[in-house]
């Protein structure tokens, strides 16, 4: 069994290839699968109808079963049972599927397209509907119940290239999903209150879990929408006739033996426990006889061959929803046998609907005509499965049909309420509209209309094999009943006996069913002799139940309903989500520290020292004039007041490390600011500033307020001692440093640490892509191939007139004096761009700040310092060459480029957090070395230090992409802009300029 | 613990002025807005470290809780760091902005309000189907028929010209 089931699904995966190989005879090879299968469970039939259908996996006689674990956590276990049940449906499945696989061969073209993945869907589908009635658990069950639904709507859309297949798949896939995540819910409910999700086990204690009442009958009452929808009930059958936009071998398959089978299946499969439950009858038959007859009423209208039998099928789904779910034995076996004889013929009938499309070009019965004459043998072929279908003797489908009769009569018989009465009658008008519908479609579709002969190309002998084994089928089974009854019988035993002894047989005498037949048949021989009145009439009365248009109404409704939302919620503006956020952020933990008692602080102190109140002051002075800046400048200025203040307060708090790197960031940060927003108007709005103003200042303060709230309840809160009260015995034992803080960095806490250059790297590669845009612009000009004062700084051009005239005037004439230059690349900045003083101070230092920097980082361990404050610092001294000698100098000033320092850092972390592996110690371990070395003496080396001296890299190399994009590449940008000299190049840049700000802005 | 008020205080103003800069439109403000929540966040971590104490650097002499808590202070020198790469990263999408549109502004997505304004009308639900009774039709003429896949093609806007 499961064999069976791996094969067809690793077949259908290697599929394509066959395709690709063999063309549209690959049909063939993969149809063996299904073929051999259905043999293997010919053979090994008996095993599976042995006495003992509802007894458990594990005592003797009960039907094969194999369970494997899978998420125990979720009841989910891959549970197969293979019991008279699933054998019967499963030989319709693996049967018809491999003859719908073989006719496939001759229904497509040789060079369709996409004939390779259309043909491993089908049999992933027959595979998936052969899990579906062999899974022994619900959520497996569910499972394969959505791999059908995936599927069919592959298969249904396979025509891409039309609308309506296009929109017919996802309406099917719609409408099955919808129910199939009802019918989910109520497996749970009702694996949830029996404990287990194995269904045997549920079956086997049916009857106490019925007791259970509401939730049971509720759970089954949405495992049935579950089946409604699959099987295209009302009110959800309107997307089985939109379905027959699929390719019509996959039509034959799908309404005969898989997909709407499964609701059938799901129905007899729960019928024997529980018809009793209190949704089950009601729903079961009222369903079933509506559909059954808007079916038969609305498949008398059509003029498509393929649609009158979707709409047939819609009916026969209703019927056997009704005969199955009656539960009882009478309705088992009728049911079965109608399902199985419904399977024959309905798969017959659509293959010959295939021939006739595919040889005639039209599947319209208003231009068909004489095919009866063209094509006889597939005239008799449809002729008998029509039979079968409006229940004629000696077929098969009377044969299930006076069965049926027999137990509606006896289910009216026992009955007090006229409720037994109405559903005979029901089920007889339905039967006569079934007949009549059968007639048309033979007419329809072989008469001669007193018309000319459709052309009509000859039927070869091996596309006509499929739909005339299933006829003879049909005929043999019909005349002798006895295997179909034998192999349901054991279903049958499932069912309380009720005294009365049923079996299906050809003739059973004269009896009430009998006369119903005849009745039967009587009224649909008129109804098709008057059909020009009755369709006549059809026009005339509006349709009831157009679920159709619900379900467009519905889907129209829910657009709406959406772009609504959409347009309330996504407004496009990114103030508007803020301010949804933080309300979101400011109510959210306020209501957690109002209704959960949060501790409030019981000592407080106003400050540290009088400092600390002045730093205070001056950060929050520094905040109000930022908020109150009307120029750019002067409120990146405030807000680096605050920083500063920063600085102060870190430093009076005791942390001498954040005091200098708070310091040192600021003023890099300064200095970017400066040059990043250079070529950026000094005013910094372009109209005024929003209406808003009030409602900002509000949520800011009470953000605010909130925070301090969450900060003082979160330090009432603490009872434990700090962890950090162990880190100074840490730092000094373990990380052989005596400043905590660094050994906390680049040691104790170096993951931390390790993290975060990483991001450092990215946000210098991001910075230098974003301004680079192409690269990371790592190439580097050598100041020798440029010019003396030829690099502008993109300012404004000095008027010809005046005191800078006349400085600029002065400082050409210095600037030409040829003698030693202070800076390798001064002398390339145009005169008027420098600053004698500046170069001497900036040669002056240089050297002395790098030096600096590198015993911050090697005295860090020990010292206020380490890898990021001599990163930074001498990230400090590469800004001030650069700001006091123009591009090139920055350039000379970093013989490695900034790309090579960020990676050449993260290597140096990477290796020593790794190497201590490799020597059998632990990722990030460090050592301790103490040796003697001449001049330095006694020596003692932390192996930590390597790991900062990555950190010092990655730092450096930020601090200079940061340069290099921000200043140099904008230099360079705004000169090409400003060049006086070469208008096409200005043109062109300008224009570059205009496009893409159009882009932009549009 | 000895709650701070003054930290608390220069904690609260600093989150209040960066929440209201960063709800502006300009970008300049936005940033500015950013830089001052880091540092208002930098406050609260250094405010939750207790009492201000003695630096960092061991000696045998001073007791443990003598020490400013140096937890925090690892913790907020990371914070400095990554500010400063994301504050640059930020100046970097202003000028970009700038280059690109002269804007330095928020802009308002053009495209959310597109599908705001929108109709629920879609071609693939709500179009007309033709009434086809045969699947043999030729592909050409397949493609043709209102409704086909490609028929709509030609109104797409070409691929749009990627930006400098």
């Amino acid at each position: 069994m499961l064999i069976v089931l791996i094969a067809l699904f690793a077949v259908a995966f290697v599929a394509p290839l066959i395709f690709r190989r063999l063309g549209r005879s690959a049909f063939y090879v993969i149809g063996a699968v299904p073929g051999a299968a259905f043999v293997w469970l010919v053979i090994t039939f008996d095993q599976y109808t042995g006495e003992g259908q509802s007894l458990l996996e594990g005592q003797p006689n009960a039907p094969p079963s194999i369970a494997f674990q899978w998420i125990p956590g979720l009841n989910l276990e891959l549970a197969f049972r293979m019991d008279a049940l699933a054998a019967i449906l499963s030989i319709l499945i693996l049967g018809i599927g491999a003859l719908v696989l073989f006719y496939c061969a001759r229904y497509f073209k040789q060079d369709e397209p996409n004939i390779g993945p259309f043909g491993a869907q089908l049999l992933a589908f027959a595979g998936a509907m052969f899990g579906l009635v062999t899974a022994d658990n619900m959520i497996l069950l569910f499972i394969f119940w959505e791999l059908t639904t995936v599927l069919s709507y592959l298969l249904i859309g396979y025509s891409r290239h039309r609308l309506a297949a296009r929109r017919a798949a996802l309406q099917a896939l719609i409408v099955t999903t919808f129910g199939g995540l009802t019918m989910l819910v109520g497996m749970i409910m009702l694996g949830q209150t029996a404990g287990t999700y194995r269904i045997s086990d549920i079956m086997a204690q049916s009857e106490s879990l019925l007791s259970n009442g509401l939730v049971i009958d509720v759970a089954i009452g949405l495992i049935l929408v579950g089946a409604l929808t699959k099987s295209a009930l009302v009110p959800f059958h309107f997307w089985l006739p939109g379905a027959m936009a699929a390719p019509t071998p996959v039509s034959a398959y799908l309404h005969a033996a898989a997909m709407v089978k499964a609701g059938i299946y799901l129905v007899a499969r729960f019928a024997p426990g529980f018809a009793d439950a209190a949704s089950w009858l009601p729903m079961v038959l009222i369903i079933g006889l509506a559909t059954m007859l808007v079916g038969g009423w609305r498949a008398l209208r059509q003029h498509d061959l393929k649609l009158i039998l979707a709409y047939g099928t819609v009916s026969q789904l209703g019927f056997l929803t009704m005969v199955v779910g009656l539960g009882g034995p009478g309705g088992a076996l009728a049911g079965l046998g109608l399902l199985l004889a419904h399977g024959l013929f309905k798969a017959t009938l659509f293959l010959v609907v295939g021939i006739i499309d595919h040889q005639a070009g039209t599947r319209d019965i208003r231009k068909l005509a004489g095919i009866r004459k063209t094509a006889p043998a597939l005239a008799v072929i449809a002729t008998i499965a029509a039979a079968s279908m409006a229940g004629l003797p000696p077929l098969l489908g009377f044969v299930a049909k006076e069965s049926v009769f027999e137990t509606f009569v006896h289910q009216a018989e026992i009955d007090p309420t006229p409720v037994g009465t109405l559903l005979l009658v029901g089920i007889v008008v339905g039967s006569a509209l079934t007949f009549a519908y059968s007639a048309r479609f033979v007419w329809g579709g072989f008469a001669c209309k007193g018309k000319a002969a459709t052309p009509f190309t000859q039927v070869e002998k091996s596309f006509l094999f499929a739909p005339a084994l299933l006829t003879v089928f049909t005929v043999v089974l019909g005349l002798w009943p006895a295997p179909v009854d034998s192999i349901i019988q054991p279903y049958v035993t499932l069912f309380e006996a009720d005294g009365e002894e049923s079996y299906l047989a050809l003739w059973h005498g004269f009896t009430p069913a009998l006369l119903l037949s005849v009745v039967t048949i009587a009224v649909g021989i008129l109804l098709f002799w008057f059909r020009a009145h009755v369709e006549r009439i059809q026009s005339r009365v509006p349709s009831v139940v157009d679920a159709e248009r619900g379900y467009k109404y519905t889907i129209g409704t829910l657009d709406d309903v959406a772009v609504w939302i959409t347009g309330r919620t996504q407004r496009g503006s990114l103030a508007f989500y803020l301010f949804v956020i933080l309300t979101m952020a400011i109510l959210a933990p306020l209501a957690a520290i109002l209704f959960y008692d949060a501790p409030l602080p019981d000592r407080w102190h106003i400050a540290d020292s009088p400092a600390q109140v002045a730093a205070g002051v001056v950060i929050i002075i520094g905040i109000l004039a930022a908020v109150r800046a009307t120029k750019r400048f002067m409120a990146v200025l405030m807000v680096g007041v605050t920083g500063y203040g920063m600085a102060l307060i870190f430093a009076l708090q005791g942390a001498p490390d954040l005091a200098l790197t708070q310091m040192l960031v600021e003023t890099i940060v300064l200095v970017a600011f400066v040059l990043a927003l250079r070529s950026l108007p000094a005013r910094l709005w372009q109209r005024e500033p929003g209406r808003y103003r009030l409602l900002r200042a509000v949520l800011g303060i009470s953000f605010g307020l909130v925070m301090v709230a969450i900060a003082m309840s979160s330090m009432a809160s603490r009872v434990a001692s700090p962890v950090s009260l162990e880190y100074p015995g840490l730092a000094y034992e373990g990380g052989g440093g005596e400043n905590i803080v660094n050994v906390t960095l680049v040691d104790i806490r170096a993951w931390d640490t390790y993290g975060e250059i990483s991001v450092l790297a990215i946000a210098a590669t991001g910075i230098a892509s974003l301004i680079f845009i192409r690269g990371r612009g790592d190439t580097r000009q050598r100041a020798e191939t440029v010019k003396s004062g030829s690099v502008d700084r993109g300012q404004e051009p000095i008027a010809e007139f005046g005191r800078e005239a006349a400085a600029l005037e002065l400082a050409k004439k210095f600037s030409s004096v040829s003698r030693d230059a202070w800076l390798v690349a001064g002398r390339t900045l145009a005169p008027e761009r420098r600053s004698i003083i500046f170069e001497v101070v900036t040669r002056l230092l240089f050297h002395s700040i790098i030096i600096f920097s590198i015993y911050l980082l090697l005295a860090g361990h020990n010292l206020p310092g380490g890898g990021f404050a001599g990163g930074l610092l001498a990230g400090l001294a590469l800004t001030v060459r650069y700001l006091a000698g123009g591009r090139f100098e920055l350039a000379e000033a970093s013989p490695v480029s900034a790309g090579v320092l960020l990676g050449a850092g993260m290597a140096t972390t990477s290796l020593s957090a790794l190497i201590p592996l490799l020597l059998g110690g632990q990722i990030l371990q460090t050592a301790i070395l103490e040796f003697w070395l001449p001049v330095f003496g006694d020596v003692k080396f932390v192996t930590s230090t390597i790991f900062d001296i990555g950190v010092y890299l990655v730092v450096v190399g930020l601090v200079l992409d940061v340069l290099r994009s921000l200043g140099s590449e904008i230099d360079e940008r705004s000169e090409g802009l400003s060049a006086k000299n070469d208008p096409s190049e200005m043109k062109l840049q300008q224009q570059e300029h205009t496009e893409t700000g159009e882009g932009v802005a549009r | 613990m000895s709650v701070n008020i003054t930290l608390l205080v220069v904690m609260a103003a600093l989150f209040a002025g960066g929440i209201y800069l960063l709800l502006e439109r300009s970008l300049t403000r936005v940033l500015l807005g950013l830089i001052l929540l880091a540092n208002g966040a930098n406050i609260l971590l250094l405010s939750a470290g207790g009492r201000a104490g003695v630096a960092p650097l061991y000696s045998e002499e001073i007791a443990a809780d003598a020490y400013s808590d140096p937890l925090p202070q690892a913790l907020i020198l990371t914070a400095i760091v990554i500010s400063f790469a994301v504050t640059a990263f930020m100046l970097g999408i202003i000028y970009r902005s700038w280059v690109l549109g002269r804007r330095d502004e928020v802009q308002d997505d053009m495209e959310d309000r597109r599908v705001a304004s929108q109709g629920s009308f879609d071609a693939e639900d709500d179009a007309d189907v033709p009434e086809e009774t045969t699947e043999f039709t030729p592909l050409e003429e397949a493609e043709e028929a209102p409704g086909s896949q490609n028929a709509g093609v030609l109104d797409l806007p070409s691929e749009p010209k990627e930006p400098r």
